[in-house]
């Protein structure tokens, strides 16, 4: 009973001092909170109004084409700047195929690099493999084409085929999955791995069977990053993979049309049905990587570590 | 089942950091052994060595022998994949694996080391449960995530993991710090059971665990800092408590310092 008036004497006490310093409110503190929550929230809406600027004029210029379904089945195959009709899908498929075929080739390599340099990396090597992969991030989208130009082209004298244009996006691809699965590795305690060779299970084991999967859907959130961003890439495809308006699935003969080719082959024509075209494949590319990026949140949900 | 430990003349280095030094002792099959002393003066670092996980640390190393059942543990020959089957380990904090439900995770020793008879795999994750004094709680969500449980459950869920392979001994580190006193009670009633049919080492903070639970004490100690810790007294947990052979023993279990 006594404890309990006590506190109440503390509390009222302690208001009394404290509820004359509240008062102050007026004072500079609260002008200086103010003017910082104004600069927070208009730098804030400066940075959304390019985005939404995009979202919006893109949706209003482009929705209607993703309205017919002829937009998803059919190509441009015939069909002339001045001429309404045909479809996106021959550019869809190419896209998809694309990041396909690059996530196929990227996805072990960048993996298996950051097991090695989280898991096994010790020394010289792996300081000077870390090293690659942050050069090899730096490394601008048109260099990394022009290069596998001159590999593919200049030096092997092999055609211009879909599949040299992948080769560029592995390359753009693979340090951002490295980086992003060593960050989801060193995420997984290392109480983990110990319990785990402490039951005797040898260490490539133990990397299999208990880190990898711990560290799985936030790999795999990183891969479909990793996607969305090389999916958008243009250089590659402008200088080794040259447009085509009908379907096309060989990657290693002929041509392959793609979005970001399909926006760039009709963005200097006048003509409306040229221009609808120009928006409807940007807001279909736009869609894919919304959707991968979405996909790749959703998937981190369930991720073990965080 | 059971086996004995010899350690002699054991220096341990974390790369050029000698961690402890000079350590040599006996540890008789199915007993109790607590390794008590200071903080920093190379408990863990010791008991890591008798399963081989002190080498997992880069630059860890030792000089000197661990016997087991007089089998050379640091034997050129020896894979410390096999030590470490035959010496298990239960960690300070519970460290179940998070992809995995109750069952697997008592099962993961064995299926990851090759075991697929269904059948047998039940019947050792049963057994293991309940010599754990698990099987009770959670017999009805065997395959509901082990992370679910509560601190306590799940620590005595990694001590069914590390009985289930069967080993010989059992290392503890601190395996009731991170628990409340209940479950620490249950974990100390646990371990008398276990020491019918394991060597058990366990390294504890609390004087009256280790006077409860073990049949031998050893008292280890940093001669000064930035010195190795070393074994200053091992000896019967009785006389260790009432009559040690050393004035630093009697100070440190007195708490006049540590
Ligand atoms: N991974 C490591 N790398 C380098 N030195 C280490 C490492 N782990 C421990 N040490 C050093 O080894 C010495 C002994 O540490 P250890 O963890 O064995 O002490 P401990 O007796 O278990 O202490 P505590 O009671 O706090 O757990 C300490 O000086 C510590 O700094
Ligand atoms: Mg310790």
């Amino acid at each position: 009973m006594s404890t309990v008036t006590h506190v109440g004497e503390e509390s009222t006490r302690a208001k009394a001092v404290t509820l004359p310093d509240m008062g102050g409110k007026s004072s500079g503190r609260a002008i200086k909170d103010q003017a910082a929550r104004i600069v927070m929230w208009s730098a804030f809406v400066i940075a959304c109004v390019p985005l939404v600027w995009i979202l919006v004029s893109t949706l209003l210029k482009g929705g209607h084409m993703l309205a017919s379904v002829d937009w998803w089945t059919l190509s441009q195959n015939g069909i002339t700047a001045r001429r309404e009709g045909g479809g996106a899908a021959h550019a869809i498929q190419g896209t998809l195929i694309q990041g396909a075929v690059t996530a196929l080739m990227s996805v072990p390599i960048g993996v298996l690099t950051a097991i090695y340099l989280v898991e096994y990396g010790r020394g010289r090597f792996a300081k000077a493999v870390s090293f690659m992969v942050d050069i090899l991030t730096g490394v601008p989208s048109i260099v990394a084409a022009l290069f596998i130009y001159a590999l593919w082209v200049t030096t092997f004298g092999f055609q211009r085929v879909p599949f040299a244009v992948t080769l560029a996006l592995v390359l753009l691809m693979i340090p951002t999955i490295v980086r992003s699965t060593e960050e989801m590795l060193k995420l997984v305690p290392n109480e983990l791995r110990e319990a785990s060779y402490a039951l005797g299970v040898p260490k490539w084991k133990t990397i299999v069977s208990i880190v990898l999967p711990t560290a799985f859907s936030g790999i795999v959130t990183g891969v479909l990053l990793g996607l969305a961003r090389v999916m958008g890439e243009t250089a590659p495809l402008i200088i080794l993979g040259p447009y085509t308006k009908s379907m096309a699935s060989n990657l290693f003969d002929g041509l392959m049309g793609t979005l970001p080719t399909m926006i760039n082959q009709d963005r200097t024509e006048a003509l409306q049905p040229a221009v609808d075209r120009v928006w409807g494949a940007a807001l279909t590319l736009i869609l894919i990587v919304f959707v991968l990026n979405l996909l790749g949140r959703f998937l981190g949900r369930f991720s073990k570590v965080s | 089942m059971a086996k004995r430990i010899d350690v002699k003349d054991l220096d341990i280095f974390y790369g050029d950091f000698k961690a402890v030094e000079g350590v040599s002792m006996t540890v008789e099959p199915r007993s109790v052994t607590a390794f008590i002393g200071p903080s920093g003066c190379g408990k863990s670092t010791v008991l890591r060595t008798l399963n081989r996980m002190h080498e997992v640390i880069p630059g860890g190393r030792v000089d000197g022998k661990v016997l087991l059942d007089d089998q050379d543990l640091y034997a050129r020959t020896m894979d410390p994949v096999d030590v470490r089957r035959t010496v298990g380990m239960v960690f300070q904090r519970p460290n179940p694996f998070p992809t995995m439900s109750i069952k697997d995770n008592v099962a993961a020793g064995l299926k990851l080391n090759g075991v697929k008879n269904k059948k047998r795999l039940d019947e050792v994750v049963e057994k293991s449960l309940k010599g754990a004094n698990l099987w009770n709680e959670v017999k009805d969500r065997l395959d509901k995530p082990g992370a679910g449980l509560s601190g306590g459950q799940q620590q005595r869920l990694c001590i069914a993991r590390a009985i289930a392979v069967e080993p010989q001994v059992l290392l503890m580190d601190e395996p009731c710090s991170a628990l409340d006193p209940i479950s620490t009670l249950a974990i100390e009633d646990l371990i008398n059971e276990l020491k019918s049919q394991f060597t058990i080492v366990i390294v504890t903070h609390n004087m009256q665990q280790a006077a409860r639970v073990s049949d031998q004490t050893a008292f280890f100690n940093l001669k000064a800092t930035g010195q190795p810790g070393r074994l200053v007294e091992v000896g019967d947990t009785q006389k260790i408590f009432s009559n040690p052979d050393e004035q630093a023993t009697e100070d440190y279990i007195s708490g006049r310092f540590g």
